[in-house]
């Protein structure tokens, strides 16, 4: 009981920073960009599409819990949630969706394009699918140099219209690579619902066709996500090849922060707020009972959450814009000897 | 110094590489037959099936996993068969190889080589024919290379094994078979032309298998009194401004001949920057707006040979208009 209460503060310390994050990002991104019939009014700090995970956050918290900093992850372009959870810096991710030069970019990508490869996170990435293929390079390299470590691939549910889906899973397979594919699955495809787009059972029913097993698990359950993740990681550590995890979530939010997704059934919304994956979880913890009732205990974590934040944004804010020389350095460099 | 095709050549280069550095791979269609043009042959029972990959025909997830493989500390040779081919995994070459360096703040880097050779294949038609070099030209992030010899193949190859950014390395799909004497030891650096004649009339800049034509050209143009520097450009970006530039200020005449489309072929560049930086006299010469047919005499539409290089040459030495050559 001990073990699971720790378990679940430990989850729900990750869970909280990414919502606080997400939260804080949104309220900076209001008037951000030019979306949605609405003009962008060129007074937001976080500027462009911003593509939140709010809601989603016992997925990006119950797979990397299981994550070494050797594992390496590629994420989609609602990744903040998955980066954070890897172990990544969360003041220097503020500060890349502030654009500025202390950003993990360098102000180069912004939010669609937050990586951190000193912790494995090879990034996120502006187009759906395109992840995917990265991931099982990664991969193979890693089965290839005979290295410890898998790389765990986010896609979303809209990813599996993709070629670069089949192509990947197939590729996974084929080769028996180390990779943890999760299907994130928030049940929306921009502004239109994935369900009728979708043939067939969705993601588990496809990675069957491969012969890759694969678990669908209640994505709003951090406990049941941290658990299931925990077995396919084990097996994929074990030398068992490919696995793929279907985490049913609900996205909160619109497709980027200043969509109001008022395409969305009003009731449908109402219903996701009552599955809120924080929520259960402190209603999980005070089930628990012993110390876990004390529901301050969490509130303090999620003071502390807040916080951490608020002095991120501070910092974001205040941090220095890119020189404009920046945007001539790092696109290619001719000629030998840069890597022999 | 030995007698060896370009094919072997490019063999010899990569089997070089991959003793030098174990972190070299090859991954693609057939490469463990030695590729459909024996561009890998023998390299598979050297180095074994675990550096010399055969794929399944997924060319997103081929060159996606280049790009995985690279980020990952591996230094792959990716295999597209044809430049037709590649197309199917575009968004890997452009979204993700090309702009990953820049995109990421440089905390990563993507050493990939992507070979798809160009160029028209006899009598293969619209979808194995075309010279798609521009297209990649114009997107940041790749070195673009256009070798013409097995020389050229074999120095460049390894130039752009070493080269640390993605390369778009095309080879010409008819070329495989040309023979000629490779010295293993010499080194040609990327971004340097070759130039092949020298003469005070007339730039010619060209590149790929479209050089050899072009060398007939110059011997029917030295005839009449013609003298042409004929420039191969070898690598198509960056290109060898210096030696275009300096030439075209010599000459006040440049003609660009490529076997891709005309209508914004990479020609177009090389004309306008000429042109801007030297005053020079400019023609382009390429191929009609056209798909490639399969018939002979419709394939042949698509061909720019040694008379319509010869006609395009006098007309702007004589300063004369271009007849339409394909009218």
């Amino acid at each position: 009981m001990e073990e699971k209460r720790e378990t679940l503060l430990a989850l729900y310390r990750t869970m909280v920073r990414i919502r606080a994050f997400e939260d804080a990002a949104e309220a900076a991104s209001q008037g951000g960009v030019s979306a949605y019939g609405k003009a962008a009014d060129g007074s937001a700090k976080v500027r462009g599409p911003l593509h939140l995970s709010t809601g989603q956050e016992a997925v990006a918290a119950g797979v990397c819990a299981h994550l070494e900093p050797t594992d390496y992850l590629t994420s989609t372009h609602r990744g903040h949630g998955h980066t954070l959870a890897k172990g990544a810096d969360l003041a220097r991710m503020m500060a890349e969706l502030f654009g500025k030069a202390t950003g993990f970019n360098g102000g180069k990508g912004g939010s669609m394009h937050i990586a951190d490869f000193s912790v494995g996170m090879l990034g996120a990435n502006g187009v759906v699918a395109a992840g995917m293929p990265i991931a099982v390079g990664a991969a193979h390299a890693q089965k290839l140099q005979r290295r410890p470590g898998l790389t765990a691939c986010f896609f979303g549910d809209g990813a599996i219209n993709r070629g670069p889906f089949l192509e990947s899973l197939n590729w996974a397979k084929v080769f028996q690579l180390p990779v943890l594919f999760v299907c994130e699955d928030n049940r929306w495809s921009a502004t239109t619902a994935s369900g009728p787009m979708t043939a067939g059972e969705g993601a588990s029913a496809r990675a069957a066709g491969f012969d890759i097993p694969s678990f669908t698990v209640d994505g709003n359950d951090v406990l049941a996500v941290h658990e299931a993740a925990g077995e396919l990681v084990g097996r994929i550590r074990d030398g068992r090849g490919p696995h793929l995890l279907h985490a049913v979530t609900y996205r909160l939010k619109g497709h980027v922060s200043v969509d109001p997704a008022g395409y969305r059934d009003p009731a449908e919304l109402a219903e996701a707020l009552k599955d809120d994956p924080i929520s259960r979880a402190r209603a999980v913890c005070a089930a628990i009972g012993g110390e876990g009732a004390d529901l301050s205990v969490l509130d303090a974590i999620a003071r502390e959450a807040t916080e951490e934040v608020r002095a991120a944004v501070a910092a974001a804010d205040a941090a220095p814009w890119p020189q404009t020389s920046a945007a001539f350095t790092d696109v290619q460099t001719t000629g030998e000897g840069q890597w022999r | 110094m030995a007698l060896m095709t370009y094919a072997q050549a490019a063999v010899l280069a990569v089997r070089k590489e991959m003793e030098a550095d174990p972190r070299v791979v090859v991954l693609g269609e057939d490469v463990g037959r030695g590729g459909i043009f024996g561009q890998y042959l023998g390299l598979q029972g050297q180095f074994g099936a675990e550096r010399v990959i055969d794929t399944p025909i997924s060319e997103a997830a081929i060159m996606g996993a280049g790009v995985g493989m690279a980020l990952a500390g591996l230094r792959p040779v990716v295999e597209m068969r044809v430049v037709d081919f590649a197309l199917c995994g575009m968004d890997e070459i452009v979204n993700q190889a090309a702009k990953n360096r820049y995109m990421f703040g440089g905390q990563g880097r993507v050493p990939l080589v992507a070979r798809m050779c160009n160029g028209i294949w006899d009598a293969s038609a619209a979808q194995h024919s075309q010279s798609l070099e521009a297209w990649f030209a114009h997107l940041p992030g790749v070195v673009v290379v256009c070798p013409s010899t097995p020389q050229d193949n074999y120095s460049l190859l390894r130039a752009s094994m070493a080269c640390g950014d993605p390369v778009i390395y095309m080879e010409h799909k008819t070329l495989w078979g040309l023979s000629g004497e490779v010295d293993p030891e010499v080194k040609i650096p990327l971004v340097k032309a070759q130039t092949l004649r020298k003469g005070g009339d007339l730039t010619l800049v060209s590149w790929s298998r479209q050089v050899a034509i072009c060398e007939q050209a110059c011997r029917e143009l030295a005839q009449v009194g013609i003298e042409v520097d004929l420039i191969d450009l070898r690598t198509i970006w960056p290109w060898d401004r210096e030696a275009v530039l300096a030439s075209c200020g010599r000459t006040g005449h440049l003609l660009v001949v490529h076997e891709a489309v005309q209508a914004a072929g990479f020609g177009a560049e090389l004309a306008a920057t000429a042109a801007e930086e030297t005053g020079c006299r400019v023609r382009r010469l390429g191929a009609p707006r056209i798909p490639v047919g399969y018939a002979p005499m419709l394939e042949a539409q698509s061909r720019i040979d040694a008379d319509a290089v010869v006609k395009a040459a006098k007309g702007l030495v004589e300063n004369r208009n271009l007849e339409k050559v394909h009218a």
